[in-house]
């Protein structure tokens, strides 16, 4: 026998009374922004929560109207922040949709172009418009080419590479070679910046990829201090305390020198085992200088598999104890502020124990970009 | 009041989350073991009854509660997006559908995704976590209760890999485990606020495998965490070690529990009876080696499937091996049982159905779903479900 569900703490239809009662009042802007500043005072560890779970559900009653108020909450809030906001837009949305679509497709389309409001809010209007009217968002796409947000340009970028390939079955090389150009210049994410190179490649069109992601290809590089039982991760060498190129160190098995090197890999990598052979538990620094035209803000993002640091003009921005569990493009973002001049980006490298063939690697990539990945071009 | 009605209202204050015996709440099911304790098990033969499209990749279980079932998956060129589906578990029809973003790290191996965690339930909330360490609470209406970043809190706390520990809920408190190289922990978190009740530090290495649950006569539940130094078994409340394993375990399958004994994947399978602060070594069976999937213990026999997808029965008493049979592998997801069947698909997608009870165990039935299968079946109130990246069927 099913054994029903026990409702005598009526829970659910005191909160279905509540959805009604504030479905009735049509809840307005001014009555949302008390509700919608209480989901953007969460912070980590929970903080905020037990505000947030009530405030969620007085939001999330909201009238389709009020959508732009809530997509608007989510401009400088805190990554999770923008999820309980997230969450609520879902939830209106529906039901509006439920309800046979009265979602105001003007006032989506008015935010999405406002290119004030964050990339996170614009992205969730774009696939509210979507859904809803998907000629309409075919139409906006088209302006997305040099959208501020990556994941925007992702639209255009797609039907770009669709008529290149169009133009190219059509053997019109010159047209191809000219949309696929296009389509590299508005390409923030890899998978369409890799598609897009090997086209324009095969076509015999040169591409410059480090160019294009921002890689540092030039730096200094000095090993091998010591990484036994990966105690180099925490263990402070002089190229922590001061540079000074022109000096060598007591290192693992001989001695510690700087050398120069330059990558001539498409996706930056800065390989020491190159000048420094294949070597086990060892530390290695790489320095780079870069010329930013202006004081601003940017992220260096890095991909390793190794252990490492990274220094910003003395600053450390973070540090990764993780080995041979992976690498990839812009596995790590750092937040970042460059100062106007010279900058000087510090990279401490560790390679551990382990003996597999896929342990062997002992390098990274590092680029620096805006938020959105564009590459940020130096001051020459 | 009628006062037949008053047993009834007790009973709904006393115990104000309802569960019931055909819900399947976590990854494994019932005490994370995998066997369903509902009365009512799968018919012999199964069919499709329904088959719902999913939008992105997991290889999470589906959990059911009530007539609900809950499935994650996650999409986008950096599967950011994160979804958590609700299910009509007699139509396929879905109830609901919500869409988060990642807070934390979404790179993982390929064959893996960041919807590997199964969701879990306490009956009344649904608890959702991925391999980008987002955790969200709701209800089973599709309210957020509350969430979690659990690398925006922790920003070391991830796997380049991957993860895949799925949380489970006892007692008002969700445990969950974020093991890997650099900022490892376990952490107990209040199901009603998403604060931490405690948080401890793991062992600085690389796992997946999930907790499961353990309990004594008349004692308190004890959640035991394993990894490559062993099982640690924690008070759910506190996160106190009640007692310690400390002879290493697989940082992949996960362990069994059947009648108070934990049949630890531990130097092949090692049979383990905590009794206060220790923990007694029953027998160990190097040669009962579990691949990827976890074992399961149904009536009074083990079952393992080993890396190259032979399914072993083997005694309780002393992991003595009664008889091997060779399943159509290769397997990531674990093996489900109800009733005397054992109910696994592989990699390739044939779901296979076995009869534990003939003599050297037999296939009944095979069905083939035709997609990549990485996931743990989920069994409740008579029907089998299990999904693909694509796909959630349920089979009765």
């Amino acid at each position: 026998m099913r054994i029903k569900r026990f409702t005598f703490i009526p829970l659910p239809s005191m909160r279905q009374l509540l959805l009604c009662f504030l479905l009735a009042t049509a809840a307005s802007a001014a009555d949302l922004s008390s509700s919608i500043e209480k989901l953007r005072a969460v912070g980590k560890e929970g903080k905020g929560n037990a505000e947030a779970t009530k405030a969620w559900q007085e939001v999330a009653a909201a009238d389709a109207a009020a959508l732009t108020d809530i997509l608007a909450g989510m401009n400088g809030a805190n990554p999770l922040a923008e999820n309980w906001l997230r969450a609520a837009v879902g939830v209106v949305a529906e039901r509006a949709a439920a309800k046979g679509g009265s979602i105001s497709i003007d006032s989506l389309v008015a935010f999405l172009k406002d290119t004030k409001n964050a990339a996170a809010p614009r992205v969730l209007a774009f696939d509210l418009i979507r859904k809803s009217d998907p000629a309409m968002s075919d139409k906006l796409a088209e302006g997305l080419l040099a959208d501020p947000s990556s994941e925007l340009r992702r639209y255009p970028v797609t039907k770009l590479i669709e008529e290149g390939d169009a133009a190219l079955a059509a053997s019109k090389k010159e047209a191809a070679v000219a949309t696929f150009q296009k389509a590299l210049v508005a390409a923030r994410d890899e998978d369409h910046i890799k598609n897009v190179a090997k086209k324009l490649r095969d076509l015999g069109t040169k591409v410059d990829l480090p160019r294009h992601f921002g890689f540092l290809m030039k730096w200094q590089m000095i090993a091998p201090f010591t990484n036994v039982e990966r105690k180099g991760f925490d263990e402070v060498f002089p190229p922590e305390t001061s540079i000074d190129l022109t000096a060598s160190y007591p290192g693992k098995g001989g001695e510690a020198k700087w050398v120069e090197f330059e990558s001539k890999d498409d996706y930056g990598m800065i390989d020491f085992n190159k000048p420094f052979t294949m070597l086990k538990e060892v530390t290695g620094y790489a320095l780079a200088e870069f010329n930013s035209t202006e004081e601003r803000s940017a992220e260096i993002r890095i991909g390793c598999k190794n252990g490492w640091k990274v220094w910003l003009n003395g600053e450390l921005l973070f540090a990764r104890d993780e080995y041979h569990r992976g690498m990839k493009l812009d596995q790590y973002k750092l937040p970042c502020r460059l100062k106007a001049g010279k900058n000087t980006i510090l990279v401490k490298c560790c390679q551990n124990e382990q003996t597999e063939t896929w342990t062997v690697e002992w390098q990274f990539q590092l680029r620096l970009c805006d938020s959105t990945g564009t590459a940020i071009a130096e001051k020459m | 009041m009628n006062c037949k009605f008053i047993p009834l209202l007790l009973s709904a204050f006393c115990f104000p989350i309802s569960v019931f015996p055909s819900d399947w709440l976590q990854f494994r099911g019932p005490s994370a073991s995998g066997v369903s304790t509902a009365a009512k098990a799968p018919a012999a033969e199964l069919k499709i009854a329904w088959t719902a499209e999913l939008p992105g990749r997991g290889l999470s279980s589906p959990i059911i509660v009530g007539d609900k079932v809950f499935v994650t998956c996650s999409s986008g060129p950096e599967q950011a997006s994160l979804h958590v589906f609700c299910f009509d578990a007699k139509s396929g029809k879905k109830n609901w559908e919500r869409v988060m973003r990642a807070t934390g790290r979404t790179m993982s191996h390929n064959k893996t995704s960041v919807a590997a965690p199964t969701p879990c339930s306490d009956g009344k909330r649904v608890f959702a976590q991925y391999s980008s360490n987002d955790l969200f609470a709701f209800d089973l209406d599709g309210d957020l209760l509350w969430l979690r970043g659990l690398t925006y809190d922790y920003a070391n706390a991830s796997n380049s890999l991957g993860m895949s520990q799925s949380p489970t809920v006892i007692g008002g408190t969700l445990v969950v485990q974020s093991e890997n190289d650099s900022e490892s922990f376990a952490a107990g978190i209040d199901v009603e606020t998403g604060v931490n009740k405690w948080k401890i530090e793991r062992p600085k290495a690389a796992n997946w495998s999930s907790a499961i649950h353990w309990q004594a006569d008349g004692a308190q539940p004890v959640v035991a965490l394993q990894s490559s130094k062993g099982l640690l078994g924690i008070a759910p409340d506190t996160g106190a070690q009640v007692w310690n394993y400390e002879d290493g375990a697989s940082t992949i399958p996960s362990s069994a529990v059947g009648a108070g004994v934990i049949y630890a994947v531990s130097h092949g399978i090692t049979a383990l009876l905590p009794e206060g602060k220790s923990v007694s070594q029953l027998w160990r069976n190097e040669k009962l080696n579990p691949g990827t999937a976890s074992p399961l213990v149904l009536g009074d026999h083990l079952y393992v499937v080993n890396g190259a997808g032979v399914l072993i029965k083997a005694t309780l008493k002393n992991g003595e091996e009664l008889w091997k049979l060779r399943l159509k592998g290769p397997f990531s997801g674990s093996p489900v049982a109800a009733g005397k069947y054992i109910y696994i698909a592989s990699e390739r997608g044939d779901f296979q159905v076995v009869d534990t009870t003939t003599k050297e165990g037999s296939i009944v039935q095979t069905i083939p779903l035709k997609e990549t299968i990485l996931s743990t079946p989920a069994i409740s109130d008579g029907a089998v479900y299990v999904r693909s990246d694509g796909k959630l069927w349920r089979l009765n």
